[in-house]
């Protein structure tokens, strides 16, 4: 139920982001989806990627710093208040949210929300027992 | 076993013996310079000082200074003296903030230099059998000969790869069966980073001591090199206008400073605004006479380097009084909007949080009027996460502890890996952009 995230510090540099494309192509590595959070120093890019271990390798073999986190991914039908309804079961759950993005799959009926969560055990717990679809990092890249 | 001491006897002697073999020398050595070297004369006769005033150590004060200018006004050989055909080897500093200064030595000077560091890699416990690994620059910088000339009358292994191509540094250590490692703490730390990106353990290695000097380094950072190299850090001062490595040398017995080998080098601590001799134990600008030089002597040579001298006995058994750990440098003392700063402080500060790697520099910049510090600190995985808000707290913890320790506000700016300048020889810490 767990899906693996891959972080990559990020100097506020250009082409710093276009040269980690471009090793992930180079390694054969397909990007299914990302986000980068940002401060007026430095930005953290974080990747869910189709081979976890190998896009790691890769990016620390170029000099980057990477972390790998755990984060979970529920599916939501694509249509107004997907996103208030699996919010609101966290928010009555009292789970704190340390980040989330989305993306939407390729049939374009389901979105796909990332959340990192401080408790993640319970957080998918909350959330299968409120009937969502929680989604497996293999899921994810076969969407 | 290793041998304790390389000579016992002057090493181990009651002060009061110490004491009158130093009064002897001074008073020769200044005869000497007072006949044969006009400069010295000149300035003697200016202070109103004769050979004659120096009936005691204390005398010692009245002579004048020897700066890093005389030095140069006197470039390239107008303080040796003897003549040009005594003279067997010359060494130069790199001269980057004005002309070079030039030091000579005599074939005495040679083998009193390596007597002395022999002295000081005994003091490590470096003995015949070891394999010396001496990573000190080759050349015109001191360090690299005058480590080579000890660790060989020592009768260890002497391998003088010098500094730099540092992967063939790490394979040659494996091959060879290094056990003694002499670099600069920067370039020790280079090697363990290449170790880890090369996959070689330390631990696999054969090294059992490190001997690091050349520049100064925190306590923090002896601890970082020691759990990284796997080997015991022992610090090692010199200067090449006193005589080069092996004016001083820490024992593995003892917690705190390097013992002076005070039989050829007399030390003294100064306030370094008044030029006054400061009372016994406080911290001030070293000064140093050499009692034993015979091409280029020096009297009451203003090192810059901040110490203080510590005359309890050691643990060692030696009686040679000790030098605390050079914290700074009177020179690269920085003064960030009226308060001085010394780049050591701000490495005890970063080596004190845990992850944060040792590679840092601190640039200064001006912004209208106002000085501005920031220290770029680079993250590496150990401190890295994916939240903001933990890189945020990091930089938040560090720009605090840097204030409370050195009551100035500085930025701190987060950098990728290995964008800091990995150190061939001597680390640059500071990169002062100042115009003033």
């Amino acid at each position: 139920m767990r899906v693996e995230q891959i972080a990559v510090f990020l100097e506020n540099k250009s082409g710093r982001l276009a040269e980690i494309t471009s090793i992930l192509a180079e390694n054969d590595i397909n990007i299914r989806a990302l986000s980068v959070a940002d401060t007026a120093d430095f930005g953290i890019l974080r990747l869910i990627v189709d081979k976890v271990e190998k896009a790691k390798t890769a990016l620390k073999q170029n000099g980057f710093t990477v972390g790998k986190t755990t984060v979970i991914a529920v599916e939501v039908p694509d249509r107004t208040g997907g996103l208030a309804s699996v919010l609101k079961v966290v928010e009555t759950a009292g789970l704190n949210v340390e980040y989330m993005y989305a993306f939407v799959n390729k049939t374009g009926e389901d979105a796909v929300l990332i959340f990192r969560f401080d408790e993640i055990d319970k957080a998918i717990e909350t959330l299968q027992q409120s009937g969502f679809k929680i989604l497996t990092g293999e899921q994810i890249c076969a969407l | 076993m290793t041998t304790l001491y390389w000579e016992e006897e002057i090493e181990t002697l009651p002060r009061v013996g110490l004491e009158s073999i130093q009064l002897r020398r001074l008073q020769h050595l200044v005869s000497r310079v007072y006949r044969t070297v006009a400069p010295y004369r000149r300035k003697m006769e200016a202070g109103g000082v004769r050979p004659e005033d120096i009936k005691t150590l204390a005398d010692l004060r009245k002579l004048p200074f020897t700066v890093k200018n005389d030095l140069r006004d006197n470039y390239p050989f107008g303080l040796f003296t003897v003549p040009m055909e005594e003279i067997v080897r010359v060494h130069a500093s790199s001269g980057t903030t004005g002309k070079p200064t030039v030091v000579g030595y005599t074939q005495k000077d040679i083998e009193t230099w390596a007597n002395v560091m022999a002295r000081a890699l005994t003091c490590a416990g470096a003995h015949r059998g070891d394999m010396v690994h001496n990573a000190y620059g080759y050349g015109l910088f001191t360090g690299g000969l005058g480590a080579h000339y000890g660790a060989e009358r020592l009768g260890a292994t002497v391998i003088p790869v010098s500094g730099g191509n540092t992967k063939r540094q790490i394979t040659i250590m494996k091959d060879f069966g290094s056990t003694v490692l002499l670099s600069t703490p920067s370039y020790a730390l280079n090697l363990a980073e290449t170790m880890d990106a090369l996959g070689v353990d330390p631990s696999s290695l054969s090294l059992r001591v490190g001997i690091f000097g050349a520049e100064p380094w925190s306590e923090n950072m002896r601890e970082e090199v020691e759990r990284k190299l796997n080997l015991k850090a022992v610090d090692i001062y010199g200067l090449s206008e006193v005589m080069g490595p092996g004016v001083a040398m820490e024992c593995l017995q003892t917690e705190r400073g390097m013992h002076v080998f005070e039989d050829h080098f007399l030390p003294e601590i100064i306030d370094p605004d008044t030029g006054e001799v400061l009372p016994e134990g406080e911290k001030g600008e070293l000064v140093f006479t050499t009692l034993t030089k015979e091409a280029f002597p020096i009297i009451r040579y203003r090192t810059k380097d901040i110490s203080r001298l510590i005359y309890e006995p050691c643990g060692c058994g030696r009686t040679l009084v000790r030098m605390e750990k050079v914290t700074g440098r009177t020179d690269d003392m920085l003064i960030i909007r009226g308060v001085n700063v010394f780049p050591s402080q701000v490495e005890h500060v970063l080596m004190s949080i845990e992850g944060v790697e040792p590679h840092y520099q601190i640039v200064v910049e001006r912004e209208g009027n106002l000085d501005t510090m920031s220290v770029q600190v680079e993250v590496s995985e150990n401190i890295f996460s994916d939240e903001i808000r933990v890189l945020e707290n990091l930089s938040r913890k560090i720009q605090l502890e840097i204030k409370d320790l050195l009551g100035v506000t500085c930025k701190v700016k987060l950098v990728e890996p290995k964008t800091i300048q990995r150190s061939e020889g001597k680390a640059q810490r500071v990169i002062d952009k100042r115009k003033i």
